[in-house]
């Protein structure tokens, strides 16, 4: 099946700068428009948080899902932790994503935490110019992503941990742009 | 040659659906076959046509009939009492005065006169409205299966009515209360999926039904605004009552609870007792100590109320006097710390729902280390491929598993994937029923399974995420399920999801022989998968599909086999009206209903819903704005 082959090319392009034609070809829904494929938070680059859900999907019952509302409330209100690990550090930290706004904010506390990027300049785009990091994150499907490519609220819905490279692999990642 | 016969499914396709939680004493027993009779519409019953209404049999006939009716009072399952019922004119007559319990599995497909005209002396009732998917919000509000014209029925031709189980009905409270006031010996009210009643109707019950041994109400949507909740429970009668299962955890308001603990002290025969989540542990301690010989213990919320001090280990104490606990659910609010509570019990468990406890694998393992007697689990995936490798390793006897998502969303993170299956697939061999979501999946998963529990009757797997492939080999997931159908030779029900293409329903039509009810979600390539599908699966009784390329070319190749099956469901499907209206023209005996979440969604060409099942009646007379019957 090719369609989906070309969902997982590695490409730096914005994810789903392509069209969805790919996948939305087999057929002809008006749901469609938010058709499946794997990786979610693709649709428009609209920055929505979760894609559209579809009515009765995934097949649970009302009572059920009623039921862990108030739980997930509660959950949603504590912070969405994420792991972040440094190469050559011994240990790994903790960050709650929910309070930073954007990639500036996320820079700027991870520099606090790990005193990493002090000696270079701040880019929006890539990794830090001028220093040796790039910082990196794993993303639902477990592959290994540049931290900035695409909106800030797609970025915190689907980012599972960060890592924050240093050395020649980041300087490799650097040149690329 | 159509056979209108309200055929398919026995004991077993009970055991199938979601009420497996409920006791099945109430589903044996007979069920409306359409023998050969008068009235039909002259193509029912296949052993030849039988004359008109003839004079009534001479004496000696008539003697050879008592006896019979003595002998057929014995036959219990109604498989045999259809096939009694066809032997001749007079075994029919005979097994219509003896079928004490009548289970109709779709309301519309025969009408209350009917089965009323001719079983004469029913005791008992299962009646099922709508279809599996009208759970899922898929059928608009109103759509239909009222208990009401039923009630009607039965309150003049059954007056010594004792039990009635409905799914998936709409019962509103004046039809309970009429309930309540219409059969004096009524004993046993089931309640699974329904809606449109509330605490008021339950009232009534609780203090009309003198004789009531059974209220088991099962997920049902109870409706009651905020200032109108009754206090049901302290409406029951002052006196000892003959209680034996009360189950209320969908009654979702505040319990007066001394009602309750009076109540469970003056009902000695209760033996099942299911609370709601406004019970808590220090509540719920009381209620064992007034019910020692509990059999089924729901918890309600599992953990200690405000201001209620209560330690691990008095709790257990309560769980050691409750020798006779082999059924556990409830769990709703739990905290975790409390859990070990009920180690003293779990040897002797035989099913266990955990389906609303939030806790992690740790959490999970000393409990399930010892319940090594443990037929049926249901747990969140919140423990994990972790807790399901515990569950594997300690569950030997394990036949019905159920995994719900804790998260059930298609973008979740999903803590369950091929790695839990797979364990579970080598540590409990003797599985029949699987229910997994998840969101990551492999063939070879699937294929283990088919190969290690070859006893599955039941394979219901959900990929959460639409349209995933296998998340290794980035494969449809075609040959897994194929290797299902191909491996586990009893399997009577299937669900399919992920990437799957026409060849999986060429595996399913080609090995799928016993399949009776399919469960099809955003799948396939074309027509040719519905074709297989019809064309092949010989015993399929349920055909529900969503969200698939079929179209009319498929629906249409269906019509040899329509009128053998209860229903079939399509929706945002490619289907037509003049597809539908094809399959109308030429199956008269076929309700073909196209249904629109609008009136005005009826007027276009594309048909977004739709439902169609064989019914003796034909167009029902309650049908609503939004509903077009072809």
């Amino acid at each position: 099946m090719a369609s989906y082959v070309e969902d997982t090319e590695l490409r730096l392009g914005l994810p789903g700068s392509d069209a969805l034609a790919t996948r939305g070809s087999k057929r002809s829904l008006p749901e469609d428009d938010a058709a499946g494929d794997d990786s979610s938070c693709r649709n428009g680059g609209s920055g929505s948080a979760a894609k559209a859900q579809v009515v009765g999907w995934p097949p649970i019952r009302t009572y059920r899902k009623n039921s862990f509302q108030a739980m997930k409330v509660e959950s949603e209100a504590s912070g969405l932790f994420v792991k972040v690990s440094m190469d050559g550090a011994p240990y790994l930290r903790k960050i709650d994503l929910k309070v930073y706004k954007g990639y500036k904010e996320l820079r700027e506390g991870l520099d606090g935490m790990f005193n990493c990027f002090s000696q270079g300049e701040f880019s929006r785009k890539e990794g830090c110019n001028g220093s040796e990091f790039a910082i990196t994150y794993e993303d639902k499907d477990g592959d290994l992503m540049l931290v900035g490519d695409v909106p800030w609220e797609m970025f915190i819905c689907s980012c599972k941990r960060l890592r924050i490279m240093k050395g020649s692999e980041a300087r490799g990642l650097e040149s690329r742009h | 040659m159509a056979r209108v016969e309200e055929t398919g499914g026995d004991r077993e396709e009970n055991k199938e659906e979601e009420t497996s939680w409920w006791s099945p004493e109430a589903v044996e027993g007979g069920r409306v076959g359409e023998g050969p009779s008068r009235g039909s519409r002259g193509d029912g019953g296949g052993d030849g046509g039988r004359p008109d209404t003839p004079p009534p049999p001479p004496y000696s006939d008539q003697v050879l009939e008592n006896v019979l009716e003595n002998v057929l009072q014995f036959l219990v399952c109604r498989r045999d009492r259809n096939a009694a019922s066809l032997v001749c004119r007079s075994w029919y007559r005979a097994e219509a005065q003896t079928r004490r319990e009548l289970s109709v599995g779709n309301c519309y497909a025969v009408s209350p006169a009917r089965v009323v005209r001719r079983f004469r002396c029913a005791r008992a009732l299962v009646l099922k409205g709508r279809p599996r998917f009208a759970d899922f919000n898929l059928f608009p509000l109103g759509w239909g299966a009222r208990f009401s014209p039923w009630l009607a029925a039965m309150a003049t031709a059954y007056p010594w009515l004792e039990r009635v189980c409905l799914k998936r009905m709409t019962v509103s409270d004046s039809d309970l209360a009429f309930l309540a006031r219409s059969f004096p010996s009524f004993r046993d009210l089931t309640l699974i999926c329904c809606d449109g009643f509330g605490t008021a109707g339950l009232a009534v019950i609780a203090v009309l039904c003198r004789n009531l041994r059974i209220l088991d109400l099962i997920e049902n949507d109870v409706e009651d605004e905020e200032e109108e909740v009754i206090d049901w429970i302290s409406r029951f009668p002052e006196t000892t009552t003959s209680l034996e299962s009360l189950s209320f955890e969908c009654v979702n308001c505040p319990v007066n609870f001394s009602a309750l603990e009076a109540l469970v002290a003056r009902s000695p025969s209760l033996r099942r007792l299911r609370v709601n989540q406004n019970v808590s542990l220090g509540q719920l301690r009381r209620l064992m100590a007034r019910a020692p010989h509990l059999t089924h213990l729901g918890t309600g919320s599992f953990r200690p109320g405000i201001a209620e001090d209560l330690n691990v280990a008095d709790l257990e104490q309560a769980f050691v006097s409750s020798k006779s606990l082999i059924c556990l659910s409830g769990f709703r609010e739990v905290a975790p710390e409390h859990l070990p509570a009920i180690l003293p019990v779990c040897a002797n468990l035989v099913s266990l729902n955990l389906s609303y406890a939030v806790i992690t694998a740790e959490q999970l393992k000393p409990v399930i280390l010892k319940c090594n007697n443990l037929r049926t689990f249901w747990v969140l995936d919140t423990v994990g491929d972790e807790g399901l490798l515990a569950v594997a390793k300690a569950c030997k006897n394990l036949h019905e598993l159920r995994v719900f998502p804790f998260e059930a969303t298609e973008d979740s993170e999903g803590s369950v994937s091929d790695v839990g299956l797979v364990a579970i697939s080598n540590g409990c061999r003797k599985l029949q029923s699987i229910l997994f979501f998840c969101q990551r999946m492999t063939n070879s998963a699937v294929v283990a399974m088919s190969k290690n529990c070859q006893d599955l009757v039941v394979f219901r797997l959900c990929i959460m995420g639409r349209h995933r492939p296998d998340h290794i080999t980035r494969e449809p997931m075609d040959e897994g399920f194929g290797a299902i159908v191909m491996n586990c030779k009893k399997l009577t029900r299937l669900a399919v999801s992920g990437l799957l293409t026409d060849k999986v329903f060429k595996y399913i039509a080609t090995h799928g022989k016993s399949i009776r009810t399919l469960s099809v979600a955003f799948a396939g390539d074309s027509d040719l998968s519905l074709k297989y599908v019809l064309e092949g699966c010989h015993s399929l009784q349920k055909l529900e599909i969503r969200d698939s390329p079929f179209g009319d070319v498929g629906l249409l190749s269906g019509i040899h086999h329509y009128y053998n099956m209860r229903f079939l469901w399509m929706s945002s499907c490619m289907l037509t009206l003049s597809g539908c209206k094809e399959v109308a023209q030429k199956m008269p005996n076929l309700v073909v209903e196209v249904i629109g979440d609008r009136p005005k969604d009826l007027d276009s060409d594309t048909v977004e819903k739709l439902y169609l099942y064989r019914s003796l009646e034909g167009p029902r007379d309650d049908v609503p704005l939004f509903v077009n019957i072809l």
